[in-house]
């Protein structure tokens, strides 16, 4: 009786306890959060990436100047306050500060755009490849393999000179070369949920292929796909400024950070300022976002818990 | 390892075929033609033109005409640079790439490993930090920011070395840019030993070779180095693809008269068989450097075995 009794105590205690921890129950996307602000490096760059971002969609409009206009008064000024031409003009007079903003709207829009289509494609590949396995798996994850071996930056050289330099083409073709590390990662992950029990239930009661995939496999790569789409964008931006520096991207009177820096390079015996502002925002932009995949990755990585 | 060696080689030839032929189909769907000038040539001088470069021909046989001059070493005539066959500006490129590149990469194994190992011996040292900068800097400042920057400190303000331009194997004009392709490398090997050395350096074995009273020199050259260098040898492939890469930058930043400025020059003139022609060359270089990684690799390492 007395035992009785006591294994009672013990399981109304271990209740109390449960209930007690379901009240201070955490989600995982909570405890990544602040494992995530408990990284001061991450959280900086965060902060410093914002501001970035900020700057480049709201400060054209707030700055007094446009991108293409010629100011006759200063050409190719050193920065000073003198009509508030902060970071300079170049040597046609155009006001250095808009146009390393509006060059920034260029390189983040593309960022942004290839991550987001080649984030998709990669989840998509990947996921019904780990899932489907078998033949389909193999050939798939073949072409991958492919699209490894192939010096990239060449095609897009080939096919931004046949395509064209339009905003989107240039999109296109980084696109094409940035979803497989996406593909690879997401078949692994896969993998290991299709085993799960609840996949199999979803397979005993009749659910199809296709919303197994999307309905049930897919929420649950979104951990690694966060981690990896952070770890894509400098990636994704640096190709956009490789291929502008190298003249095939976006065209004058537009511009993008690679373009800007080409044509500082050429003037910077004269006016080292045309090289060294575009220059420090884009390692800027590339430093933090570094800094923030890395964050990601210690918070959202389940290995490490 | 001889059967996995052979189908590795095997897997190479669609990868190659992919790239040939998608690349063709590009350049053959883009709308006008190489003759297509200012001037207008009579018809009997284009029909003649056409017949010399089989553009008169369907398109599959002009393709397997390709293909069968690929096969011979034969990369066609340049559309720009008249008299030159692609064979031959590539000739003349090549040396200049494969001596920075080249000479770059194997500077950066040496260097990268000795930075690695001091890394990892000595960690949070001085030396370490180092190390560990060198790899921030090198995965945040892309390769045409820092080379400009070298050129500003070195050319403009110290004047030490020439900013750029080739003398025919001159070595003052090959120091800046394999400098910087070193540079580079240095950020991705340097991390990659030093982490691996880490791990291997805590690892059952080497405890038992420290408690055995070994000295510390034979633990890390005889029983750690090993093993630690096998993520060296996988992210090779990868970075002599990438030097690849970023030989068209340094190239574009020095102006070298290398593979890389051939390449975009050829692209701002839209010549056609000289980008294609690049672009091939350059394929089968990567896929065979894979390959050789990839051997390497299987051969060096006992736990695999196909």
């Amino acid at each position: 009786m007395l035992f009785r009794s006591k294994q009672k105590a013990v399981a109304e205690a271990m209740a109390a306890n449960l209930s007690m921890a379901a009240v201070e129950g955490r989600s995982p996307w909570a405890d990544a959060r602040e494992r995530f602000l408990r990284n001061k490096a991450a959280v900086v760059s965060l902060i410093l990436l914002s501001l970035v971002v900020l700057a480049c969609v709201f400060g054209p409009m707030l700055l007094p100047h446009s991108y293409e206009d010629t100011d006759w008064d200063a050409m190719a000024m050193a920065p000073t306050w003198h009509n508030l031409h902060l970071f300079g003009t170049d040597d046609l007079g155009r006001d250095l500060l808009v146009r390393t903003l509006i060059g920034g709207r260029i390189s983040l829009m593309v960022g942004l755009m290839a991550t987001i289509a080649s984030v998709t494609i990669g989840i998509v590949w990947g996921a019904t490849a780990g899932f489907l396995g078998g033949k389909v798996d193999t050939v798939m994850m073949r072409i991958v393999d492919m699209m490894y071996a192939v010096p990239y930056l060449l095609i897009a050289i080939l096919m931004v000179t046949l395509l064209g330099r339009e905003f989107y083409l240039v999109v296109l073709t980084i696109t094409v070369f940035s979803w497989m590390d996406m593909a690879r990662v997401v078949r692994g992950q896969t993998l290991s949920v299709k085993s799960k029990e609840f996949v199999e239930a979803a397979r005993a009661i009749g659910v199809s292929t296709g919303s197994i995939i999307f309905r049930h496999v897919v929420p649950n790569l979104l951990g690694i796909v966060v981690i990896y789409t952070t770890v894509t964008v400098p990636g994704v931006i640096l190709t956009e400024s490789v291929l502008s520096f190298l003249g095939l991207g976006v065209q004058e009177p537009m511009t993008s950070w690679g373009v800007l820096i080409e044509d500082g390079t050429g003037v910077m015996e004269t006016t080292p300022w045309m090289l060294l502002f575009p220059a420090a925002m884009l390692s800027l932009t590339l430093y933090c976002a570094n800094y923030i995949g890395d964050g990601m990755r210690d918070a959202l990585d389940p290995k490490d818990r | 390892m001889w059967s996995y060696a052979l189908r590795r080689v095997l897997m190479t030839i669609p990868t190659l075929l992919l790239v040939i032929t998608v690349c063709y189909l590009m350049l053959h769907a883009t709308p006008g033609g190489p003759f297509d000038t200012e001037r207008k040539v009579s018809a009997a001088v284009m029909a003649n033109l056409q017949a010399k470069y089989h553009l008169d021909l369907p398109l599959w046989q002009q393709y397997l005409l390709y293909l069968k001059s690929l096969l011979q070493g034969d990369l066609g005539a340049s559309f720009r640079y008249a008299d030159w066959s692609v064979n031959e500006l590539v000739g003349n490129a090549l040396p200049v790439s494969l001596a920075i590149g080249g000479g770059a990469l194997l500077l950066s194994v040496v260097i990268g490993v000795a930075l690695g190992i001091i890394a990892a011996l000595r960690q949070n040292s001085l030396i370490d930090y180092f190390v560990m900068l060198v790899g921030n800097l090198g995965s945040a400042f892309p390769s045409f920011v820092i080379g400009p920057v070298l050129i500003l400190l070195f050319a403009i303000w110290l004047s030490v070395l020439p900013a750029g331009g080739w003398n025919d194997f001159d070595p003052r004009y090959m120091v800046l840019p394999i400098a910087l392709l070193t540079f580079i490398n240095v950020s991705t090997i340097g991390r990659v030993m030093r982490g691996s050395l880490i791990e291997v350096l805590n690892s059952n074995f080497i405890r038992t070779a420290r408690a055995k009273g070994l000295p510390l020199r034979t633990i890390v050259f005889r029983h750690a180095l090993k093993p630690a260098l096998m993520p060296v040898v996988s992210v090779l492939g990868p970075l002599a693809i990438s030097s690849i890469t970023s030989a068209v930058v340094t190239e574009s930043v020095f102006s070298l008269p290398g593979l890389g400025k051939l390449i975009i020059n050829g692209a701002s003139n839209r010549d056609y068989t000289l980008v294609l022609g690049l672009v091939v060359l350059v394929t089968v270089f990567a896929v065979i450097l894979n390959l050789l990684v990839d051997l390497a690799y299987a051969y060096l390492d006992p736990k695999i075995r196909y």
